[in-house]
């Protein structure tokens, strides 16, 4: 009994020396850290930032946004909010009697597709609430928008994470050019 | 100076509802919510006698975010990212838990691709899950360093998951009829690597920790949990098979394309803490067994159905589907009216029903062995309270 | 006679000032120390941005915790509750006098110097336990609970282990158990006593509440035991303390078994303080590699194991001795 109870815990003092050895190898093995503020992680890759636009190939200065609304329906925190300018024969319709909602309805079908193309006014992301799930880049049916790789970010304030994102689009758009 | 630590009448609610008890010679000791080893939120109500735990009564509701009252809102696409919040240990079973619920009810058909894509993302999930537990356990139980070995491999997996899923903890991976991106052979490779580079890992693992003789000495018959008691309450997961019954979602329900592959399920019939800490060390290495399986029969085709419903509109009618989640079975019981947004959606939590063993086990304990039994239960508590 | 009083007060006085700067300056180095190892061992780069390879960052701990409210628990007894820290520090200043740094360096040499440790390292019990008690709080209650009988079980083997040198040496003067080893390393008592060290080491580790024996703070049982209500310069001297309890077990482990400031080629007390702190490096090791044991098993390991091996010990030394 006694025997067995000393060997038992002899063996857990050799079990505490391996530990203790485990712990001096990687006392000297290499750091897995980065010094951050210095140093970055590489591997930004794939993550997900905030969103973004994305602009015309042809005008980097406009965003490929068609202003469908999309993204605003689909976010589960609505924190995607778009204004635009109404296409013209809407305007028309609604400056027209609203009672006879049938008759420009089908004229906006017949209207070229060029003028009823409503413009992208501002597009505002309130990132505070967003939870980065991706629905709206996949929702939306142009690709107008894409994931930045702005990860490192930080604030007092809130309104700091309200991005007006035509608004960086055109800022960004500018920095290229120069 | 007056010591009188035991007629606290100012206590809230709860300290007031548990204070009544026939000794005298008891404290009673409010361990939480903010408590270094309850893990979040958690509050527990100990009587304890010197050392000697006489009651324990968990109490709950400090992280409770309406989940459930969510899903009746919002719409199913917009549920997505919500149930990645409630065990965010294992993000992606509980998404692969509603979004099989809607599929079910839909009757889509998932890509195999898809399927496989899913085991493979989930099982590397589990092992970030079980990871982390590992960690916080010996954190628990006095031991600091093991918690940022198991996070420098962490972040390994948690770099390969950034790549296809985007975020490193609050997956939103899934979709309806697929997942939202396709891995690519670096992906497989990296993979591949990793289980490679955590199969030296876990000798390590064993040397510093396992076979530690001060681990061993709080670990084994501590929180002795019977098979009954585990059917009692309904404790899944590593918890029933630490205590002998071999229970897994994944061979007992077989979802998605876990039938093809040969994994053992590890059981221990010791039903201490330390039976469940070896079926957790034990599933880490299944789980690799499985990704290496996956990876090496992986089909082409599409990553998610061509046909996938951008807006989920499931008929009217129930459905129920259950997943292995690192905790334990993770269920979705979805009914719909037909319209777009679930009629009521029941989530059950498999930690709810570990920690509810919690009482009964802890009380005769001391306050050293209650962590102990807290941490191999394994809880996340944003998923308990939901 | 009447001019040797006040010199030998002097001496005494310029040495307690300069334990104290010993005592701050060690703690500086150890919280650097023990943050840099815990940092290599977890493969990280511990402190870094406080000055270069971040060596200030104790200055910038100190710092915080003087410019913290120091804050005193409702229905405390405030008056015992700020003592605590303090008679947690004092006597461990007290018990650098009596250690022989180097041949010449000792403030004050005395035959009892060995017990005048033993008994100064006692207190700390009694700080502990004031602590504990006056915070009135459940969680500083069960941690000067463990603390007072933790102390108080390992008292005895420590004495127990130290015996065995006692009557090797016939003195308990720390200046003459020095002298009494060799230069050498198979001249120091640890090869003549192995078990006694490994004992005293054990204990010392114990009755310094280091880790895995840090039961009266186990922060993830009783958040942080005896000193959980203390802030700001309260809780500093307690770290404090802690620490200058740690490099005097450290000091008294290096006299008694590793010959003190004596070693090859040229004695002095750069081999005592490198002793010292191998000797502390390692407990920091240890600290950073082991879970914390139970507390009946800590009891345990003192009752079952160390007193039986410690009398075991001394008497198979006692019969060497008498043959």
């Amino acid at each position: 009994m006694i025997v067995k109870s000393i060997r038992e815990n002899l063996g857990g003092m050799w079990s505490l020396l391996v530990g203790l050895r485990v712990t001096s190898i990687n006392f000297f093995r290499p750091h897995v850290t980065v010094h951050y503020p210095r140093q970055c992680v590489p591997t930004l890759e794939g993550y997900r930032g905030h969103i973004e636009l994305v602009p015309l190939e042809k005008d980097p200065l406009k965003s490929k946004c068609i202003a469908c609304s999309n993204c605003v329906k689909i976010c589960p925190t609505s924190c995607i909010s778009l204004k635009a300018t109404k296409p013209k024969k809407a305007a028309v319709a609604e400056g027209a009697d609203s009672p006879a909602a049938k008759v420009p309805s089908e004229g906006k079908k017949e209207a070229p597709v060029k003028k009823a193309k409503p413009e992208l006014q501002s597009f505002v992301l309130d990132y505070n609430y967003c939870s980065l799930c991706g629905l709206c880049v996949q929702s939306c049916p142009t690709g107008a928008l894409e994931f930045s790789d702005d990860v490192y970010l930080a604030g007092f304030t809130r309104q700091e994470f309200v991005f007006d994102l035509l608004a960086r689009l055109q800022r960004q758009a500018q920095k290229k050019e120069q | 100076m007056k010591l009188d630590l035991r007629l606290d009448t100012s206590g809230d609610f709860y300290a007031q509802k548990f204070q009544p008890t026939k000794r005298e010679d008891t404290l009673i000791l409010n361990m939480g919510p903010q408590h270094p080893s309850t893990h979040g939120v958690l509050r527990i109500l100990l009587e304890i006698d010197g050392e000697y735990i006489v009651r324990a009564e968990p109490v709950l509701g400090y992280i409770h975010r309406m989940h459930e009252k969510m899903a009746e809102v919002m719409s199913y696409p917009q549920y997505l990212p919500n149930p990645a919040r409630t065990d965010y240990l294992h993000a992606l079973a509980w998404g692969w838990a509603h979004v099989g619920a809607v599929e079910r009810l839909m009757g889509l058909e998932v890509p195999e691709r898809a399927e496989y894509i899913r085991v493979i993302t989930c099982e590397l999930n589990r092992i970030n899950s079980h990871l982390l537990w590992w960690g916080a356990y010996l954190l628990d139980l006095g031991a600091f360093t093991p918690i940022m070995y198991a996070f420098d491999d962490r972040e390994i997996i948690m770099d390969i998951l950034q790549r296809v899923t985007g975020s490193r903890l609050t997956y939103c991976y899934y979709r309806f009829g697929g997942v939202s991106k396709d891995i690519d052979d670096r992906f497989v490779a990296e993979t591949r690597e990793q289980c490679t580079r955590m199969k030296e890992r876990f000798k390590m693992y064993k040397d510093l920790v396992t076979d530690n003789y001060i681990l061993r000495q709080r670990v084994e018959e501590i929180g002795e949990i019977s098979v009954n008691a585990c059917r009692k309450y309904g404790a899944t997961g590593p918890v029933l098979r630490g205590s002998g019954q071999a229970y897994d979602v994944r061979r007992a329900e077989p979802y998605s394309v876990y039938d093809r592959f040969d994994f053992n399920i590890p059981t221990y019939d010791s039903c201490d803490a330390m039976g469940r800490y070896m079926v957790r060390m034990d599933e880490m290495q299944e789980s690799i067994n499985i990704i290496e399986q996956a990876l090496d029969t992986l089909p082409q085709g599409n990553f998610i159905h061509p046909k996938a419903p951008k807006r989920a509109k499931p008929p009217a009618g129930d459905v129920y589907f259950a997943v292995e989640g690192a905790r334990g079975k993770i269920r979705m019981h979805l009914v719909s009216d037909g319209g777009k947004s679930a009629y009521r959606l029941k989530l059950r939590a498999p930690g709810f029903s570990n920690l509810s063993l919690f009482g009964e086990v802890s009380s005769g304990t001391l306050i050293s062995d209650a962590v102990s039994i807290l941490g191999s239960l394994d809880l996340v508590i944003p998923e308990i309270d939901r | 006679m009447i001019e040797a009083i006040p010199t030998q007060l002097i001496i005494i006085l310029v040495g307690l000032a300069a334990t104290m700067a010993f005592v701050g300056l060690n703690a500086i180095l150890l919280v650097y120390l023990e943050r840099k190892v815990a940092g290599f061992i977890h493969r990280r780069p511990g402190p870094y941005e406080v000055g270069p390879h971040g060596i200030l960052q104790p200055f910038a701990d100190g710092l915080k915790l003087v410019g913290k409210q120091i804050f005193t628990p409702k229905g405390a007894d405030s008056v015992l509750f700020w003592l605590a820290p303090m008679i947690s520090m004092a006597p461990a200043i007290v018990c650098f006098l009596v250690i022989p740094f180097g041949p010449n360096v000792l403030i004050f040499n005395t035959n009892v110097g060995l017990v005048l440790i033993l008994a100064f390292t006692g207190i700390n019990v009694l700080a502990l336990c004031i602590a504990g008690w006056t915070s009135q709080n459940k969680y500083a209650l069960v941690g000067a609970a463990r603390g007072v009988s933790q102390s108080v079980a390992y008292e005895i083997p420590l004495l127990l282990a130290v015996l065995p040198i006692i009557f090797m040496t016939g003195t308990f003067n720390l200046y003459d158990i020095t002298l009494g080893q060799g230069a050498w390393p198979w001249q120091w008592f640890i090869v003549y006593q192995p078990v006694a060290f490994v004992i005293f080491f054990i204990c010392a580790l114990a009755e310094t509440n280091r880790a895995p024996f840090d039961l009266p703070e186990a922060e993830s049982e009783l958040t942080a035991g005896f000193h959980t209500e203390y802030s700001g310069m309260g809780f500093a001297l307690f770290f404090l303390s802690e620490y200058a309890y740690m490099v005097i077990a450290a000091c008294v482990t290096a006299v008694l078994f590793l010959g003190g400031f004596q070693g090859p080629v040229v004695s002095g007390w750069w081999w005592f303080l490198a002793k010292v702190y191998i000797l502390l490096l390692i407990m920091i090791w240890i600290r950073w590699t082991f879970p914390r044991v139970r507390f009946d098993q800590l009891l345990n390991i003192c009752w079952k194991w160390l007193i039986p091996l410690a009398i075991i010990n001394l008497l198979i030394t006692l019969l060497v001795i008498a043959l």
